[in-house]
């Protein structure tokens, strides 16, 4: 039986619209100008001297490694933007295919600091191994790095173990860890290529030992050469930590594909249905309904006309709690329970509908999409004295605990506890995307600086104080464009706190590797929530 | 007449069995191993296997056949051309077994397969030959006296010969006795005698036959000439009806002259008087044809006559019918020969698998074949693969018309001739009748041969191919099947696709987004290129607001494309250089399929750059492999008699010593 289909109303010709899609034109520019900066990687003069060297750039290596034409995601392309470090944070990393396996594909960028580890990158690659980890997606690595960021050790040293702890915990869940070296992977980093499953090193290039010549002369007294120490011959002749010798990159890039080929590898989660309706509605128009001014609500049945399979919708309890649309759909051919937020606010029957929708979905074994446009729980007497902390807490206790993939998807405002309750960061969605008019805080920023504002007065008031009405306003001001600024996109996914901001139109691809991404694991829903406050 | 025997293959075979349906008379097939599943055993009503694989093996095994007749029950044998047609001894075999021959009697065959006795035969009736001499040894002198006042130059052939061997054209009587020499040895070698002929030579002679018909009532008509004069190796690859050489007046003399040559030796059914026309219009005699010729196509289009159907009549002992009798010229008709060759590389077979053999079928074009999608060309036989025959109202019309279906054909598997065909018939000089048996020496295969792709156009059948293989790999993966195909969202670099055409590589990057398409070729990017339709086997592509259709075919990694621009076969190379996959330095390979006849060396012997190391037999023609450089051979890999494929590497020369 089909789904009903969404019927659209909207006016392409509506001043919203026109606004909406120039604004968001340019915000996508914006984008863009990042994302070429990290393609960038290390600038001209390293790129240069990189292919010089014959060697291959990290996102080369990647295209190399994936199958032909198969879509390949990056995450966290603008990783470390508006930093002291460059664009990308120093690595590639992203959802591919490679010989016919769903995968996480990642490369350091050696033009970039010699590919050294700072602060971002390591973020960056955590979160790469929790994607693996939570989907359950083996995981291909191109290493060339120059080890730590040696000035910024001591943000990296301590936690950055974890990498390795990460990789071999990958390898006891049974989710295979292949390392293809092809160049410095020394110190630390040489247990990188030691943890993984697989080890395949570049003759020639491939240099991994925890001491090099200086190091072991100052140690022991010895004389040893970097070929000695760490060869790619030494390990793959001698020591027996490289499984394969490649006689060159191309030659690494073709046995990890072959290693992969040999996986066997089998998705749990159920596959997909074959016949896959493309939406009736142009996905384009979704410039148009990106809001530019947060203050204005979205009909959010128009986007998901615009994303979802045939445009189908069957929508549940369409008459309570509308401010949150529930429902559900297929994307890509993968079904999906959808929270939308409507008009921004959360009220205790929001809640409710959305409690109760996250159990039906963790009854049916149906991953969720999270849809935030929501500027937080109501405030005020009434919903106060009606138990919204009550019912917000049913919500976030569903939220916490539910064990089917949550996808949250970022298309305005996420603003206090209703980025909690709206499955945020925090809540650890499988994956979270961001539009680039969207926007992140505890409050908007008018509210958090009116905030501010009412409390220094009630301050000057009750010492008695005359209130400074000139220096508030310039307070005012600049809290307010300091927290416009923290709430942007770019700022938010800058600091890993999203996977990746994405242009509108791509969501319905975007959402659908998600989606076939958690299908890599068992798709469970849990009956066991926390106690529910009634 | 119940039921007939096919003593024949191929396309021939299929085209006596349509008149025998036609005429209500069942058919039977006669067939070799390789030929087991050929169409014309399956379009057969019974079939019976002859068992071999080589013709002497199988189709030439006059007792085998005759038994398939007996055993199947058929009161005759149509024995097409070549094989045991115009064999007499298999004539007489046929009358002793009581099972009639469609064809002259034995008598007729035996006396026109000599070319001796025929010259005589036909000359004593009035028909001009040109004087021929058998040499045996006797002094120049007496030679040169019994070739009369021929002037030079003179040819030499070989009397057992055939096929050029042993052919010499002397220009001076200086040069004469060394010709005579060369080709004793050179006949001797090849025949095992060294009988020549010594006759004038013909300058740009046009070569033209008479269709004549005998019944067993004393009637002996003509239908007219062919003209056969364009051929390669001696071997006639075009043939039209009528001639433009002739005016009504010689085609009367003419066709008179080949009447009197078959009234001279009674002949009954089909033949064919050939004749040698020289540019100020004598004609002599060459020899009579016993049976049907190949190029019987083009005299049934003009005559509106079937000639099968007129052989089985007057078999049956019938008279020819009137509409025989009352036969005239309507339109023109060319026959062109499609053969699995390489005329670039002295038109050496090609051998393989068809993987698709489509010829477009319109109006005015008739199509004989005995090949099907997936047929092997194997190398025992001709390698005539479809005669393919236009018929329109002038010869302009016919030859524009066969040209343009030939170029729309879907020649997939073995190298053909069609690109040399097409340009041929589109050739001013032929379309303007300068036609004779010299047109392939003045217009040399290397130009007429050539692609009709030229390089834009390959460049983008290779993009048309990426494409498809694009559509192709999307519709088949397992996973992520309805994400747009090569999605990026921060997207680095194009899809790299690299084909190879013979030694040259193609690089193809595309993208495909929301913006549609983006090509490069050769690093170069296509502007105003839109892609409109791509599915794994159909590309239309818009280039600056024109689309075409782009028809791809993938055989694991060969890609066939034809479009209106042509057809290209390229080789996909592999994103990743397998290093088993890349031969040894120095390996020599076979230039083309065929069997070891001689190994001129063994492991450890030191060769000299050009020095025959290796001869291969094809298609009754040595093939000599030569080493490209010094050095030692270091492996062998082949023995005398092993059958070899093209591109197999027969031996390897190194310029080290061998490891010992």
């Amino acid at each position: 039986m089909k789904r009903q289909r969404i019927r659209s109303n909207l006016d392409r010709n509506s001043d919203i619209y026109k606004t909406n899609r120039e604004s968001l034109l340019a915000q996508l520019e914006e984008l863009n100008k990042l994302l070429a900066a990290a393609r960038a990687g290390g600038g001209e003069k390293y790129v240069t001297r990189h292919h010089q060297r014959g060697k291959l750039l990290p996102r080369e290596r990647i295209e190399l490694l994936l199958d032909q034409d198969a879509p390949f995601l990056e995450l966290s392309p603008v990783a470390a933007a508006g930093t002291e470090y460059q664009v990308g944070a120093s690595g590639v990393g992203g959802i591919g295919v490679v010989a016919g396996v769903e995968c996480m594909v990642s490369a350091n960028d050696p033009t970039v600091r010699g590919g050294s580890i700072n602060p971002y990158t390591l973020k960056k690659t955590l979160r790469g191994l929790e994607i693996c980890r939570k989907n359950r997606l083996p995981l291909i690595f191109c290493v060339e790095s120059g080890g730590a960021d040696l000035p910024r050790q001591s943000e990296i040293f301590v936690p950055g173990g974890a990498v390795f702890k990460e990789l071999t915990q990958l390898s006891a869940m049974g989710i295979p860890t292949i390392a293809l070296v092809f160049g410095n992977s020394t110190a630390g980093g040489a247990y990188n290529p030691a943890m993984c499953d697989y080890a395949v090193f570049v003759k020639g290039r491939a240099k991994v030992f925890l001491g090099g010549p200086p190091l072991v002369k100052m140690a022991t007294g010895e004389d040893a050469n970097d070929e000695e120490l760490g060869g790619a011959e030494m390990h793959a002749r001698i020591s027996g930590l490289a499984d394969e010798l490649a006689v060159d990159e191309y030659d690494a890039i073709r046995i990890g594909r072959k290693i992969m080929a040999n996986l066997n590898w089998k998705k749990l989660g159920p596959p997909p249905s074959d016949d896959v309706e493309e939406p009736v509605y142009d996905p384009e128009e979704l410039l148009g309904l990106a809001p530019a001014d947060l203050k204005i609500p979205v009909d959010v049945r128009e986007v998901l006309a615009r994303i979802v399979d045939g445009s189908r919708f069957d929508e549940f309890k369409p008459n309570y709690g509308t401010s949150l649309v529930t429902g559900w759909a297929s994307i890509h051919g993968f079904p999906v329970g959808i929270l939308a937020n409507q008009q921004g606010i959360l009220f205790s029957e929001e809640s409710q509908k959305a409690t109760q929708f996250i159990q039906l979905a963790n009854r049916n074994d149906v991953s969720l999409l999270f849809i935030q446009n929501v500027t937080g729980y109501m405030v005020g007497k009434k919903y106060e004295q009606q138990g919204i902390i009550k019912h917000g807490a049913m919500m976030i206790n569903a939220v916490s605990n539910s064990t089917v993939p949550h996808i949250t998807l970022q298309i305005g405002a996420s603003y206090g506890a209703g980025n909690y309750g709206m499955c945020g960061r925090a809540y650890d969605p499988r994956f979270l995307f961001t539009w680039p008019n969207a926007k992140t805080a505890v409050m908007g920023p008018q509210q958090l600086a009116g905030v501010l504002s009412l409390v220094q007065r009630a301050k000057a008031e009750a010492a008695g104080k005359p209130f400074d009405e000139e220096a508030d306003k310039a307070t005012r001001m600049f809290v307010e464009n300091q927290i416009e600024q923290e709430s942007l996109a770019v700022f938010n996914s800058a600091r890993l706190y999203d996977d990746g901001i994405i242009d509108p139109r791509d969501s319905r691809t975007v959402l659908g590797i998600a989606l076939s991404a958690c299908h890599s694991a068992e798709v469970r829903g849990t009956r066991n929530f926390g106690v529910f406050r009634m | 007449m119940e039921k007939i025997l096919i003593a024949n293959r191929g396309e021939i075979a299929r085209r006596i069995m349509r008149t025998c349906r036609e005429m209500g008379i069942s058919t039977v097939a006669v067939f070799s191993e390789p030929d087991r599943n050929a169409l014309f055993v399956r379009e057969a009503d019974q079939a019976v296997a002859l068992g071999g694989t080589a013709p002497n093996e199988s189709y030439l095994r006059i007792d085998a056949v005759i038994e398939a007749a007996q055993r199947t029950g058929a009161d005759a044998i149509h024995p097409g051309y070549g094989f045991l047609a115009e064999n007499a001894e298999f004539a007489a075999a046929c009358r002793d077994a009581g099972v009639k021959l469609i064809g002259p009697s034995p008598e007729a065959i035996a006396a026109m397969g000599s070319k001796i006795e025929a010259k005589k035969i036909v000359s004593d009736a009035g028909v001009p030959v040109l004087p021929s001499v058998v040499y045996t040894g006797q002094p120049l002198d007496a030679l040169l006296d019994e070739l009369a006042d021929q002037p030079f130059p003179l040819l030499i052939k070989a009397s057992a010969g055939g096929g050029g061997r042993g052919m010499r054209i002397v220009r001076e009587k200086s040069e004469l006795s060394a010709a005579i020499q060369a080709a004793q040895s050179e006949a001797a070698g090849a025949f095992g005698d060294d009988t020549l002929f010594v006759e004038p030579y013909v300058e740009s002679p046009r070569h033209i036959e008479f269709q004549i018909f005998g019944d067993e009532h004393g009637n002996i008509v003509h239908l007219f000439e062919r003209e056969c004069s364009i051929q390669r190796r001696h071997q006639k690859i075009v043939e039209e009806a009528p001639s433009t050489a002739l005016n009504d007046a010689l085609r009367a003399e003419m066709g008179q002259a080949a009447v009197r040559a078959a009234e001279a030796i009674r002949y009954v059914n089909a033949g064919t008087v050939e004749f040698l026309l020289t540019p100020d219009r004598r004609f002599y005699f060459l020899e009579v044809n016993t049976r049907l010729q190949v190029e019987h196509p083009v005299t049934e289009c003009i005559t509106g006559l079937d000639l099968v159907r007129l052989q089985i009549l007057v078999a049956r002992g019938e008279p020819l019918p009137d509409d025989v009798r009352n036969a005239t010229i309507g339109g023109h008709a060319i026959e062109v020969r499609l053969y699995a060759e390489n005329p670039l590389q002295g038109f050496a077979p090609s051998t393989g698998t068809l993987h698709r053999f489509r010829i477009p079928g319109e109006s005015g074009v008739r199509i004989e074949a005995g090949f099907t999608d997936g047929d092997e060309i194997s190398p025992y036989y001709d390698s005539m693969l479809a005669k393919v025959i236009a018929h329109g109202p002038t010869r302009e019309e016919a030859a524009r018309r066969l040209a343009r279906v030939l170029a729309a054909a879907q020649l997939h598997g073995p190298t053909t001739n069609r690109d040399l065909l097409v340009r041929l018939l589109r050739h001013p000089d032929f379309l303007s009748g300068e036609t004779d048996t010299h047109f392939l020496e003045r217009f040399p295969p290397e130009q007429l041969g050539r692609s009709l792709l030229d390089d834009a156009g390959l460049k983008l059948h290779a993009a048309a191919a990426a494409l498809a293989q694009q559509a192709r790999r999307r519709a088949t993966t397992n996973v992520l099947r309805h994400v747009p195909s090569g999605w990026r969202n921060n997207p680095s670099r194009l899809q790299q696709t690299t084909f190879q055409v013979d030694d040259e590589t193609i690089e193809v990057g595309y993208r495909l987004d929301r913006e549609g398409l983006t090509l490069e070729i050769d690093g170069l990017s296509s502007e105003n290129v839109r892609l409109l339709q791509c599915t794994p086997t159909e590309v239309e592509l818009e280039l600056d607001g024109i689309s075409r259709l782009y028809e791809v075919h993938e055989v694991d990694d060969t890609v066939y494309v034809d479009s209106s621009l042509g057809s290209c076969v390229l080789k996909t190379v592999p994103r990743f250089p397998s290093p088993e996959d890349e031969l040894a330095k120095g390996s020599l390979v076979a230039p083309l399929p065929g069997v070891i006849n001689e190994v001129r060396v063994e492991v450890g012997h030191a060769v000299q750059a050009g020095d025959v190391l290796i001869v291969i037999e094809s298609m009754k023609m040595l093939h000599e492999v030569a080493a490209p450089d010094a050095g030692v051979v270091t492996a062998l890999h082949v023995e005398p008699a092993s059958h070899v494929e093209a591109g197999a590497v027969l031996a390897v020369i190194s310029d080290e010593e061998p490891e010992t």
